[in-house]
């Protein structure tokens, strides 16, 4: 019952979404004030339906009924109840649902918080929300329904993959399609600016929020994904630019570009039409990603075109939804009329400047991940395009753009003063060169970008508190600083943070990707490695069982100097229905840098096994500065102006602006 | 050995985990070993989807990384490896393409990227100049009446 159940609520929910898509929009145009109000109470019907289906595929993981093929294939009664539930999403039908379940929330969030919306445009907004959600609601239900039973039943389902089975990943995918979908907001918003002609700064202001939340979702779905690998692929990498992780990086590029871009429409009415196509372009990406990972065009073109049927349903759906967008924005972008004008050297050129390095980056990105298909399609040779390639193009991208990061917030909005700008920086100029130079005559065995990434993040990190410094005037005598820190606007601390995360991250990169040291060898029981100033004993390997494998587990006790530093018991797991085996790094975490264990294979009978040791340096600045970054992203979200929703001068920016007045 | 997260994440893809360098395989020259595994990390393991032969565990990967320490031995430079190991395997399991006709949009396609979007800079500041003569600025003229008793009713509920 409870899958027909499931299955009736999300046709229901198609049926739902089509009076959504229609009425609200043409009641929009029309002034049909009915039709409007429709928008609201379908948002939430939507929403309820999309959530009972998803509440009956979970209650049929739960059980463990074994009638419906999906729990069959992702499913067994021995895995932990964690495991249990986030098998739902773990599978191809599941994260389709999850993903309509997301655009339903935030269709339904729209509708419950967004009152202070004129009418019009929540209308026309949650009816572009509809139309995506129909087609993946068809998707869903012509090409991937979960709720397929099979007869007659297997007495045990076949489990989830053992590599899946893992808190950290159980919730990577909600992260990431929350950032996904996310977008789509931005992109209904885009999409009901051009139908209604008009982009100002409220429109911004009720914009920016949408896209904010995305963005800290994507990166926390990005960094969990990452932090992933590193403690399980068992070798301490930790990003691999492989086209599914791109998939999920390109979104997360153009959306922070988006970020930037809608700060400039808010605050100086400019850039209107970039700022809706950046947000098509970033919604677009996370279809594209979308469409990557679920046609199986990744793995191999021919393997596309013999099981075309998802995929075409997905390529025809990007077509439909890219192609029309930006039909509508050829049409009716140019008549959006820009008030705001700036020089190049500015705040806004800055923020431009952001834009232009990211979107290029994006298009690396894009042109890297498709090209080996793009060839293959056309019959080409093979291409393989790697880290190596990406590392080579992206990384020299980044150096001028984080570069600018930490001048473009000193400059005054409309015209700024560039060489005043670096004139503040010079302490902290001098200071990453010393860092630069430090680095390189304590370690230059290290590659030469992670010795200048390390000058980079210190010129990010302290151009970043020289700026904040300069805004409550810390060093000016009487000026009240603390009372200056009270006032700052939160959004403007998102700044701060997202910055400043950025260039503890870049740190904690430049230190794993440069130095990372690493013993592999066989150990015997009592045997001592001596690694970075490190004494790894091993203890020898004893058997555990889990819930639903077993376990080889080896001990390794480190001591620095004679001294105890830590235990360290890196497992190597078997999962005996999955037929699969998974390793467990042991890892011990210092800010200057992560033990890192991992147990191979017995070799021998005497107690022997291949060990790995390494050390990791810096990496837990990595995820501490991502963390900062997603902190900022919060505390911008929570600022009042945004939650009220009204165009307000905020009395900083009003200053800002008649100090630019007074220079013309 | 390395799988992306998002492939298993979604295609569930089934794969042995065991890791790739074997303590047998390593040299016992520090300096040949470290390029060994430099040059390892170039090369794609050509049954493998996206890895290089030093993160996999196929056994292709672990005979191309013994080819590779061979080649090292003998005396051959970095490029003379990898000259010899293209000229078994073609230039597919480069992970980095090399610059020919066939990547030429691959390589300069960021360079051009990175121009063109210079130069929409430029033609909107350019335009933007032009325009500033010809535009009179009045950004109450967007809201109609009804907007503006909306704005006011705001901003006054925000002051107290």
């Amino acid at each position: 019952m409870t899958a027909e159940l499931g299955l009736f609520a999300l046709t229901l929910a198609f049926a739902v979404a089509l009076v959504q898509s229609t009425f609200p929009i043409i009641g929009a145009t029309k002034n049909y004030i009915s039709w409007i109000t429709l928008a609201g109470p379908t948002a939430i019907t939507q929403f309820v339906l999309v959530a009972l289906a998803f509440g009956c595929l979970t209650k049929l993981y739960i059980t463990s009924d074994f009638s419906v093929l999906n729990v069959v294939q992702n499913s067994n009664t021995s895995m932990p109840l964690l495991y249990k539930v986030s098998g739902v999403w773990g599978n191809h039908e599941g994260s389709l649902l999850l993903w309509v379940l997301i655009l339903a929330l935030y269709g339904a969030a729209v509708a419950l918080f967004g009152q202070n919306l004129p009418p019009a445009l929540r209308a026309r907004v949650l009816s572009v929300q509809a139309m995506i959600a129909i087609g993946f609601y068809l998707f869903i239900l012509l090409t991937s329904n979960p709720f397929e039973r099979v007869f007659p039943p297997p007495p045990d389902g076949r489990e989830l993959n053992p590599l899946l089975q893992d808190p950290g990943l159980a919730f990577h995918p909600p992260m990431l399609y929350m950032g996904y979908v996310g977008f789509s907001m931005a992109f209904s918003f885009a999409i009901a600016a051009l139908v209604e002609g008009r982009v100002d700064a409220a429109w911004a202001r009720w914009v920016r929020p949408w896209t904010l939340a995305a963005w800290c979702f994507l990166t926390g779905g990005i960094v969990l994904g990452s932090w992933w690998a590193y403690y399980e692929l068992g070798w301490g990498g930790w990003w691999f630019w492989d086209p599914v992780e791109n998939a999920s990086f390109m979104p997360w590029l153009a959306g922070t570009a988006l970020l930037h871009s809608c700060t400039v429409v808010e605050k100086r009415d400019a850039l209107k039409s970039w700022t809706i196509l950046l947000a098509i372009i970033t919604f677009s990406l996370s279809l594209l990603g979308t469409f990557l990972v679920r046609s199986g065009v990744l793995t191999s073109v021919h393997a596309f075109a013999t099981d075309p049927e998802r995929g075409v349903f997905i390529l025809a759906l990007l077509i439909v939804v890219i192609g029309g967008s930006l039909s509508l924005f050829a049409w009716r972008g140019p008549q959006l009329k820009t008030t705001g004008l700036f020089q190049p050297i500015s705040r806004e050129g800055a923020l431009l400047f952001n834009n232009l390095c990211m979107t290029t980056a994006t298009a690396t990105v894009l042109l890297g991940t498709l090209y080996p298909l793009f060839v293959d399609a056309v019959g080409g040779d093979k291409v393989s395009v790697g880290p190596p390639f990406f590392n080579s193009v992206f990384i020299p991208l980044m150096i001028p753009m984080i570069f600018a990061m930490a001048i473009g917030p000193l400059l005054n909005w409309k015209r700024g003063d560039l060489f005043g700008a670096l004139g503040r920086l010079k302490l902290v100029g001098i200071s990453s060169l010393i860092v630069t130079g430090a680095t390189w005559a304590w370690h230059n065995d290290g590659p030469v970008f992670a010795t200048l990434a390390l000058g980079l993040s210190a010129w990010l990190g302290l151009g970043t508190l020289v700026e904040l410094a300069g805004r409550i005037k810390l060093f000016v005598p009487g000026a009240g600083s603390w009372a200056r820190v009270c006032r700052l606007t939160r959004a403007s601390w998102g700044m701060t943070l997202g910055h400043m995360g950025l260039a503890i991250s870049i740190a904690g990169m430049a230190g794993a990707g440069g130095w990372t040291q690493e013993s592999i060898q066989t150990m015997k029981p009592g045997d001592t490695i001596k690694l970075s100033g490190y004494d790894f004993t091993f203890k020898g390997v004893h058997q555990r069982k889990g819930a639903n494998f077993t376990s080889a587990v080896g001990t390794f006790v480190v001591h620095k100097n004679g001294i105890y530093v830590t235990n360290l018991s890196a497992e190597k797991r078997n999962y005996p229905v999955g037929k699969m085996q998974t390793t467990e790094a042991a890892i011990h975490t210092t800010l200057g840098g992560d033990l890192y264990a991992v147990i191979g294979d017995h070799d021998g009978n005497d107690g022997a096994y291949v060990t790995r040791l390494y050390f990791n340096p810096l990496v837990v600045w990595m995820w501490i500065g991502a963390i900062v970054m997603v902190l900022g992203g919060v505390l911008s979200l929570s600022d009042r102006r945004y939650r009220i929703g009204a165009p307000r001068q905020s009395r900083h920016g009003h200053a800002k602006e008649l100090e630019a007045k007074s220079m013309i | 050995m390395r799988i992306s997260i998002l492939t298993i994440a979604f295609s569930a893809l089934l794969l042995a985990d065991s890791l790739a360098v074997e303590p047998s395989e390593i040299l016992d020259d520090p300096r040949h070993e470290s390029r060994a595994r430099e040059l390892s990390k170039a090369l794609r393991c050509v049954v493998c989807q996206n890895q290089s032969i030093d993160d996999s565990d196929a056994a292709l990967a672990r005979d191309m990384r013994i080819l590779v320490r061979e080649r090292i031995t003998a005396g051959d430079s970095n490029e003379e490896v990898l000259d010899y190991v293209v000229l078994r395997y073609g230039d597919f399991v480069l992970l980095k393409p090399p610059f020919k006709k066939t990547t030429l949009v691959l390589w300069l396609g960021p360079i051009l990227m990175f121009g063109m979007a210079l130069l929409g800079a430029l033609l909107f500041f350019r335009r933007q100049k032009s325009a500033t003569s010809l535009m009179k600025c009045d950004p109450s003229a967007e809201l109609d009446e009804t907007e503006r008793k909306r704005l006011n009713a705001l901003l006054g509920g925000q002051k107290k």
